[in-house]
């Protein structure tokens, strides 16, 4: 008994690294190369830093890796996020709303408008790309309207805890980003919910024909990273002490960029949640890396785009082999 | 024949890593025969095509044309070299014409100009369609025709390229009998051009039909070559197997049980006509027709895939309301589709995934925390088929076609089914596999479970039914029961011929 637990557990453990060794050993060599460039990267204070800074992509990436996986994509995802945040925002400083009641409506925007992406990519048919390009535009366009293009300036100190607050030592978001990583993957590896993705990307007719109800799910999925752009979106607001409809331009990408750095196949069917972790990391730390080392941000654009080419690359020639 | 070979093959070796997949095989093709490979799968026959395709390179022996000894590197020289391979998968554009599609990638050009002639590519292909009889017109679109007209535009393609070996994999594996012959007479036009034709197929009586000479492959090995005139069945059946094979299809004894099904007057406009059947317990009810006859239809008007517009369906005696997969499988009924990589596996997937899909409510509530019930299911599956894969978590795309197919079958019967429809189980899978399909379904039926069979192979059909319906045109056209059940009533009825 206790010997094969041990043995299933070093198989786990095998199977763990055969799939993420790659990109393990990238994140692994980059914070060497950094270590010792510069004297700052391997301290507390920076790890935890560049947790925070990771968090957001990291929860909107866990939604994206569920979306690719069933074959789709959301490309909305930072748009809802601003305007559930600055809805969010709004309603505490303009009507003077409670926080818990004012971030429910926003999270509840957020689904409602994922849920809503899911129902016409379900029953129209139309790709999801642009259902949720078209959603994109929207949301953003909500966003200035309610805004009046303006911030929206806050200093409920309530609210501003959400997104600076600690526990310990540790942010808050890098903490909403271990409980959605942790709630997420259960629900992808533990759960008939998350059979039925791996199902309807591998294969949707024969998911239809074995019974699954695919609408169901490409609603649900579509629904959830509504709910997490949301969540990021306030967190962000924030953080930054006001409801800006202009943050999270761009995010999608971002987004996407880590769950195809963490081995996830654009064609649906194929990826895991931890891989998705690592390849937020990875993104993360070489932003802060070449911050440490004084590179401009005009030029990590070229480094951060030059390393998702390689790394797709070799991944590729993996399993072309 | 004391011709010189067109293509002579001289003790080919390929291996993978693990496996030998050719081993010393020496075979030759005459100009102007069609020339049979018969053997299981992975017996070689893909490998050697590849072979000769400029896919796989040959690890040793030499490949001879016109007595001069060739490599063949790549796709593009075996084209140069007149070889020309008709894939199992049409590989055709849909949205192109029959004109664009044959000169795809060659494209003729308007006099020093790069712009497409289209005229003259039309022009050149009709010529072509007509050379070989093809009653089709150039201008049209692919996406119109049916499988066996774009299997004739694969063929017209590689004659287009003048091509003089002509190697076809599985050919009639998606065609109609009737669709067949107009194959047949095509490859007899082409050996009537001194063009050679290698031709891979599972269905014996087709290759007694069209084949001059039966080369026989086993795990890579060549055999034999027989002339098709002085062999049989039973002999070629031996040397694929290694062993002779008393009884292709299975008999068995049928005890007809309550009846679990009726249909009334089920119709779907322009699809279905009227259908009206009963099926029993522990019945094997055969589905026989021409392909496009509206069996594959009604079997997915049955579980709920496609609607129905007309009828009623009773399950043991009460009306039952079947709108989508999900109704259908609560009443207990399972369906193994027509095309098992489409439609029923998740290729990518470990046969675990595949196996416990459709049962994974009685494997864990919410959140799995055990895989105890599951590995269950899974070692129950595996073992009741026998179905041979390394470990459950092997890909389910790395099997056999014949296990491949055992997996979805064993998945709908983690379900415990009581009506099981089977739509063309035996396609593409070899004859081994093949028979002990023939046994898992006549278990099935023993067990209780209620069939329904659909094949276009008339012995398959007749061989394992206890009642075959022929569907004609979306209607049903007969009923015919044990004795009176013959390949020629079948066919009568097939056509649309109606009851003397």
């Amino acid at each position: 008994m206790n010997n094969s637990l041990i043995k299933s557990a070093g198989m786990a453990v095998k199977g763990y690294l055969q799939r993420y060794l790659g990109i393990l050993l990238g994140l692994l060599v980059l914070c060497l190369i950094l270590t010792f460039r510069s004297s700052a990267f391997l301290t507390s204070a920076n790890i935890l830093n560049v947790l925070r800074q990771v968090s957001v992509n990291a929860i909107l990436a866990f939604g994206m890796t569920y979306a690719i996986l069933i074959g789709g994509i959301d490309l909305s995802v930072g748009s809802v996020l601003a305007l559930a945040g600055t809805v969010a925002t709004g309603l505490i400083v303009r009507n003077g709303m409670s926080i818990p009641a004012a971030v429910t409506i926003a999270l509840l925007l957020g689904l409602g408008l994922g849920v809503f992406n899911g129902l016409v990519v379900a029953k129209t048919g139309i790709p999801p790309f642009i259902v949720t390009l078209a959603m994109m535009q929207i949301a953003r366009g909500s966003a200035y309207v309610y805004t009046n293009g303006q911030p929206i300036r806050t200093t409920d100190e309530g609210f501003i805890a959400i997104g600076t607050g600690y526990l310990g030592p540790i942010p808050y978001p890098i903490i909403y980003m271990a409980v959605i990583f942790a709630v997420t993957a259960v629900l992808l590896n533990r759960t008939r919910f998350g059979r039925h993705v791996y199902a309807l990307g591998g294969n949707q007719d024969a998911a239809v024909f074995s019974g699954i109800k695919i609408n169901r799910v490409i609603v649900i999925v579509y629904g959830m990273i509504g709910l997490l752009s949301a969540v990021s979106g306030v967190v962000l607001c924030s953080r930054m002490y006001s409801g800006q409809p202009t943050i999270g331009i761009g995010f999608e990408l971002d987004a996407i960029a880590a769950v195809v750095l963490g081995g996830t196949s654009m064609s649906g069917g194929i990826g895991f949640l931890g891989g998705t972790l690592l390849g937020a990391l990875v993104i993360g730390v070489l932003n802060n890396g070449l911050n440490l080392l004084d590179i401009n941000s005009f030029w990590q654009l070229i480094v951060k785009g030059v390393v998702i080419l390689l790394a797709v690359y070799i991944d590729s020639m993996k399993k072309r082999k | 024949m004391e011709q010189i070979p067109l293509l002579q093959l001289r003790h080919i070796e390929k291996s993978f890593p693990g496996v030998k997949a050719l081993k010393d095989v020496s075979l030759d093709i005459h100009p102007g025969e069609c020339h049979a490979l018969l053997g299981e799968n992975g017996a070689g026959k893909s490998t050697l095509i590849k072979v000769l395709a400029g896919i796989y390179d040959e690890d040793g022996g030499d490949i001879i044309l016109d007595g001069a000894a060739i490599k063949i590197p790549d796709v593009h020289k075996s084209k140069e070299l007149g070889i020309s391979v008709i894939h199992q998968e049409l590989i055709l554009v849909p949205y192109m014409t029959i004109a664009e599609n044959i000169y795809l990638g060659q494209e003729l050009t308007k006099k020093r100009s790069p712009f497409i002639d289209r005229e003259t590519m039309e022009g050149e292909a009709q010529k072509v369609l007509d050379n070989f009889n093809l009653n089709l017109s150039a201008g049209a679109h692919v996406a119109s025709l049916s499988v066996a007209q774009q299997q004739m535009v694969e063929i017209a393609k590689a004659l287009s390229t003048d091509a003089r070996i002509i190697i076809m994999d599985e050919p009639t594996a998606a065609l109609t009998n009737r669709e067949t012959d107009q194959l047949f007479e095509l490859v007899r036009t082409m050996k009537a051009q001194g063009k050679a034709i290698i031709f891979v197929s599972h269905r014996m009586e087709e290759l007694f039909a069209i084949s001059d000479r039966i080369t026989v492959m086993r795990d890579g090995e060549y055999i034999g070559t027989k002339m098709t005139a002085e062999t049989d069945r039973k002999e070629l059946i031996a040397m694929m197997v290694g062993r002779p094979l008393k009884d292709f299809y299975l008999k068995r004894d049928h005890q007809k049980g309550e009846e679990v099904l009726r249909v009334q007057n089920l119709s779907r406009e322009g699809v279905l006509k009227d259908i009206s059947f009963s099926l029993h317990k522990g019945e094997i009810l055969g589905l026989s027709g021409i392909v496009g006859a509206g069996r594959t239809e009604l079997a997915r008007a049955l579980f709920g895939i496609d609607p129905h517009d007309g009828g009623e369906i009773f399950m043991n005696g009460s009306p039952v309301t079947i709108g989508k997969a999900q109704d259908a499988m609560n009443l207990g009924i399972g369906f193994v589709p027509e095309d098992r990589k489409q439609q029923g596996l998740f290729l990518q997937e470990r046969v675990g995934f595949n196996l416990t899909i459709q049962v994974l409510k009685e494997c864990f509530r919410w959140i799995r925390t055990n895989n105890r019930r599951e590995d269950d299911f899974i070692r129950k599956g595996i073992e009741s088929l026998a179905i041979k894969a390394h470990s459950p978590s092997q890909k389910v795309n790395e099997l056999s076609g014949g296990n491949q197919q055992k997996v979805v079958i064993a998945k709908w019967l983690a379900r415990n089914p009581r009506i099981l429809i089977l739509d063309e189980p035996t396609r593409g899978i070899d004859v081994g596999a093949k028979t002990e399909i023939y046994r898992i379904i006549g278990d099935l039926a023993k067990q209780g479970v209620a069939i329904i069979m659909i094949s276009s192979e008339l012995p398959e059909i007749l061989n394992m039914s206890d009642r075959i319906l022929v569907m004609y045109q979306g209607g049903i056209m007969g009923e015919l029961a044990g004795e009176e059940a013959t390949q020629e009533k079948i066919m009568h009825y097939a056509t649309g011929g109606r009851d003397e």
